[in-house]
């Protein structure tokens, strides 16, 4: 069968059809409901993409890219900086309008510049429908006044993950599903000298995923829907007095953690406790000398709080095109062919469960259930909530966590530098400055 | 014959031209300028020009700004972490700069004497400079780690302490932690510079002022010191400019926790600007360094460079 340039004029990926790939998980091809893309002549891309943190992740993605080269004869080159570095890179290609045509940027980005990106909508609406739609935190980041202007491409799952023998050796037989027994299993870990830590430093992903875990299952919010500060409420106090309780049973020293340090404290056994991607599992698994702690390693979603159900920030990528691209439907059809099933499915698995779907149709890769420590990352757009809830997406929302008002709040009430009423006060006073 | 000595007695008025502009001092002064001032006004002038101007501007990332006055700066003067940053900044140069050249200032005595293997020493204090920033800042970044600080190892192994040091955790610590990497960092190019200072001296001077029965302090104050303030102006200027922008070290080490007691001025307007998407913001932050670093290079010349005080004499 000859495949040609046309046939893989994507949205449909005839290549898919063709079924010459194998098929993974139990989504299949549906992508003949998607629009179509004739790229432009001689087109060829440049995608921005953060260093990977699996590298079974980047493999597959390169192998998926190969094989969009190979159909439609578009080369793709690939560039990676570390995730920190994505933001600037991006934010300087959009005020320029000049740089990668794709970039994979991170949380609110796209909110940033939203009209120096390509109107997707046609293809967002396209997959939602094909693959069962669209988990609505993850399609937050991308709608912008009802327009998508990138495609959600995977949540980057944060989980607990504790060490089951010292666990049960505390006591329990089973890891606390709620805040309340959660404090207790600190307390009784503490005592066995086997205590928890969780980022409480400028830690992008970390340090704000455990701080706004803390402020959102208790109800506390940044800003109402209307945009109107609400943080210093009843809610975040009781959730930044908690906070002070749990972090008597930390480790010493949480308050300067930054991304990397609970990964180092949890892999020399200092740490029974912590919170971090899939990335610390396999970081133990990889590794002869830590066999015997990586079979100790469970995983579970944070502890449910009094608002009553699992809510979480993790981390979320976006896929976006800059409109100053000269190939923008070459661009679209590398896109659609990478969400298509069978690439999509194959990345899924090759990020080892790194990256969470956001199209609820691959909820069914095999991933999620060929190990027991992944089943809590395929929640990850299920549990996750957007940056600045309960308000909208956008420059204030980036401001403010940029600035770090939830950490430094949370961190200020743990450690009790200020106390908790004090801490609610000054991040209110922070965000007001920024949702003028 | 003739024909040629006609021809030598009219040059082209293109060769004449070029031999006015030799020989005219001004015009040739002026061409010679040429590149370095193109240089100048492309990668300087217009970087800063377009910095200031931002900084009147309320210019996101990803959107044009309209000129809004003076409200980011008002915004600013309303804004605790912004002074906490100014704070830190102010306590972080001069603590450093302080530190580094007094301790620079005594490396480089010790290295003017005539000690064994000079030659080596002098090239060994280069290396905490050589060294990149970043490589240097990760280094300290271990050092200085909550749970595998080899300071804390040390000390806990030697019965001087019973639990780690929380170097970068406590405010106070933090700030203090910071500063000693910078100094460490830093003291090479103190030193360095201040030692090719000590060796522009004349040892003459010395011999008379033994002679006269001078202390060693007396020679130090009265010879070493002021000939050296010239130099020593010019370093701790460079020095004090390097540490009041320093932003490497603390955005690997900190990020300018914990709770921004070690957000610098520069820091805090990459946060800002690039982070938070407040171009405009972070530019006025950028631009109110401005004022704090004329302040430094003003003292230096018009403070350090007195030619009373380098004569010895009082104010």
């Amino acid at each position: 069968m000859t495949i040609s340039r046309r046939d893989v004029l994507l949205g449909g990926a005839g290549l898919a059809g063709a079924a010459t790939l194998p098929m993974m998980g139990s989504t299949p091809s549906l992508a003949q409901a998607l629009p179509k893309f004739d790229p432009e002549p001689g087109a060829s891309l440049r995608l921005l993409r953060w260093s990977p943190f699996v590298k079974s992740e980047e493999d597959a993605w390169i192998a998926n890219t190969k094989k969009f080269t190979e159909a439609t004869g578009i080369e793709v080159r690939i560039d990676k900086e570390s995730w920190e570095d994505i933001r600037p890179k991006a934010a300087v290609a959009a005020n320029v309008g000049s740089g990668p045509d794709l970039v994979w940027v991170w949380f609110d980005d796209a909110q940033q510049y939203p009209d120096k990106l390509l109107d997707v909508t046609d293809l967002a609406k396209g997959l939602g429908a094909t693959y069962g739609g669209w988990y609505p935190a993850p399609e937050a980041y991308a709608l912008n006044r009802g327009r998508y202007v990138s495609l959600p491409l995977a949540t980057i799952g944060n989980a607990v993950i504790y060490r089951d023998s010292w666990v049960k050796e505390a006591g329990f037989s089973e890891f606390p599903k709620d805040t309340k027994s959660f404090l207790e299993l600190g307390k009784a870990l503490k005592a066995k000298n086997h205590p928890m830590g969780f980022t409480l430093g400028h830690g992008v992903g970390d340090g704000n995923n455990y701080c706004h875990w803390i402020l959102w299952s208790h109800g506390g919010e940044m800003v109402n829907d209307k945009g109107k500060v609400t943080i210093n409420s009843p809610e975040t106090i009781a959730a930044l007095k908690y906070a002070r309780e749990l972090y008597l049973t930390f480790i010493p020293g949480t308050e300067s953690w930054l991304d990397v340090n609970n990964n180092r404290a949890f892999l020399a056994g200092e740490i029974s406790v912590t919170a971090n991607g899939v990335s610390l599992y396999y970081a133990a698994k990889n590794d002869p000398k830590l066999a015997d702690m990586a079979a100790d390693m469970r995983s579970v979603n944070l502890p449910i709080g009094p608002v009553g159900k699992s809510v979480e920030l993790h981390q979320t990528t976006s896929a976006c095109i800059f409109k100053y691209t000269k190939y923008p439907k070459a661009a679209q059809a590398y896109l659609s062919f990478m969400f298509d099933a069978p690439q999509m499915n194959a990345w899924i698995q090759g990020s080892n469960a790194y990256c969470c779907q956001t199209l609820k149709a691959f909820a069914s890769n095999p991933v999620w259930t060929s190990n027991p420590i992944h089943a809590p990352y395929a929640k990850a757009s299920e549990t996750l909530r957007p940056n600045g809830y309960a308000g909208p997406l956008g420059p204030q929302s980036a401001a403010a966590m940029a600035d770090w008002i939830v950490v430094d709040m949370v961190a200020e009430a743990a450690t009790g530098q200020r106390t908790p009423e004090e801490a609610a006060r000054r991040a209110e006073q922070r965000a007001a400055r920024i949702y003028r | 014959m003739a024909d040629i000595a006609a021809h030598r007695a009219s040059p082209s008025p293109f060769r004449a031209w070029l031999s006015r502009v030799g020989q005219g001092r001004h015009l040739l002064g002026l061409l010679f300028l040429l590149p370095a001032a193109v240089f100048l006004l492309f990668f300087l002038t217009y970087p800063l020009g377009l910095g200031v101007w931002l900084g009147f501007t309320d210019t996101r990332i990803g959107r044009e700004g309209v000129f809004i006055g003076l409200e980011n700066y008002e915004s600013l003067m309303g804004d605790s972490v912004f002074w906490l940053a100014v704070f830190n900044t102010l306590l972080y140069t001069i603590g450093a700069s302080i530190l580094k050249f007094a301790l620079g200032l005594w490396l480089a005595l010790l290295l003017n004497q005539n000690l064994p293997f000079k030659s080596f020493f002098r090239a060994i204090v280069l290396l905490p400079w050589v060294v990149p920033t970043v490589l240097s800042a990760i280094a300290f970044w271990w050092i200085f780690d909550a749970q595998f600080s080899v300071i804390s190892w040390a000390l806990i192994k030697l019965g001087l302490i019973d639990h780690n040091i929380n170097f970068l955790g406590d405010t106070t610590n933090a700030r203090a932690s910071v500063i000693a990497a910078n100094v460490w960092r830093g003291i090479p190019f103190v030193a360095i510079s201040l030692l090719a200072g000590l060796q522009t001296i004349p040892q003459s001077l010395h011999e008379a002022a033994t002679l006269d029965g001078a202390t060693g302090w007396q020679r130090f104050r009265y010879i070493t010191l002021p000939m050296l303030s010239p130099i020593i102006a010019v370093v701790m200027t460079f020095s004090v400019l390097f540490t009041f922008t320093d932003f490497q070290l603390i955005y690997v080490l900190t990020r300018g926790g914990p709770l921004n007691a070690t957000h610098l001025m520069a820091t805090l307007s990459f946060q800002r600007a690039i982070p938070g998407g407040q171009l405009g913001e972070g530019a006025a932050i950028a631009v109110a360094m401005i004022p704090f670093l004329l302040s430094a290079i003003l003292f230096s010349y018009f403070g350090l460079q007195r030619r009373k005080w380098q004569q010895g004499g009082g104010d």
